[in-house]
């Protein structure tokens, strides 16, 4: 979402009600399939939606644009939505320490199935789909957050790093390692395909 | 791969990978893993398959869209639902 070049944050941080209703236009989808990837959950995402944007409009006269305007946007919705998994599910709340890359460690027992050979449809059938959406939720939380940020919203590393408050170094780690987790879970699915096609 | 995991060329791959599927690694280092995966057939897969996974979920990218309810509610919480057809 690229909303700086049509909004003034001046206006914005003067109280306009129309320039603060253009960035609600600009940006609310953004916001509310950030919250959704990450809870899993239409109502949570809503609730977080409508909190991004009440906290926002209470903290933009103190905006100080050290960062840009949707980053901090987006930070505002990721710590609401964190929050608020937190809240439902204390007991399941998963969080990754920020260790070095362990190859050894990430290689252990890899699945190796070349499903690239798979005819298109089947990668994104309705029930790919569902399964391409748990597979996200099933991932610790922190590295969650970075996959969303970056490979579904398409945020740089460097914005990724000031919304989430951490290193693009931890970015880069957390991201490999979603992506090598996600490839996991998508070989032995869509082996899975492969086998049962071999069958019949 | 588990097989391979022992192998120094692999392990300095997996680091790799997600920089050289983005397109940020630096030349020396593509060469590299470009000429490793030629003769290794497991790491060849899992390079192809962490693409694939990355342009599978790219597809899925703009979804859902935000339902019309859900934007009717936030602009009537924000109140300023009566500059939706102006904003």
């Amino acid at each position: 979402m690229e909303p700086e070049n049509s909004i003034s944050i001046e206006a914005l941080k003067s109280g306009s009600r129309e320039v603060f209703a253009r960035l609600v236009e600009v940006t609310s989808g953004h916001v509310y399939r950030v919250a959704l990837r990450i809870l899993g959950d239409e109502q949570d995402a809503e609730d977080v939606l409508q909190e991004t944007y009440i906290k926002a409009f209470r903290a933009l006269p103190g905006f100080e644009g050290r960062s840009s305007l949707t980053t901090w946007l987006y930070r505002i919705a990721v710590n609401e939505a964190l929050m608020l998994a937190r809240k439902r599910k204390p007991e399941v709340a998963t969080v990754e320490q920020d260790q070095p890359f362990d190859p050894e460690g990430e290689s252990a027992e890899m699945e190796i199935v070349d499903f690239c050979c798979l005819p298109e449809g089947e990668f994104l059938s309705n029930e790919a789909r569902r399964f391409l959406d748990q597979a996200v939720m099933q991932l610790p939380e922190n590295l969650r957050v970075v996959f969303v940020m970056r490979d579904l919203e398409g945020l740089p590393v460097q914005e990724t790093a000031e919304a989430l408050g951490i290193s693009e170094s931890n970015v880069k780690t957390r991201l490999l390692r979603a992506r090598l987790r996600l490839r996991q879970q998508l070989s032995v699915y869509y082996g899975e395909r492969i086998a049962e096609g071999n069958r019949r | 791969m588990s097989e391979h995991s022992h192998s120094p060329n692999c392990k300095v791959l997996l680091g790799s990978l997600s920089d050289y599927i983005d397109g940020d690694l630096q030349a020396e280092l593509c060469a590299q893993i470009e000429e490793h995966i030629k003769n290794c057939e497991n790491c060849r897969i899992v390079v192809n398959t962490l693409r694939k996974t990355v342009e599978i979920y790219a597809q899925t990218a703009g979804e859902p869209d935000m339902p019309e309810d859900v934007r009717e509610r936030l602009y009537a919480k924000l109140k300023i639902d009566d500059l939706l057809h102006h904003a």
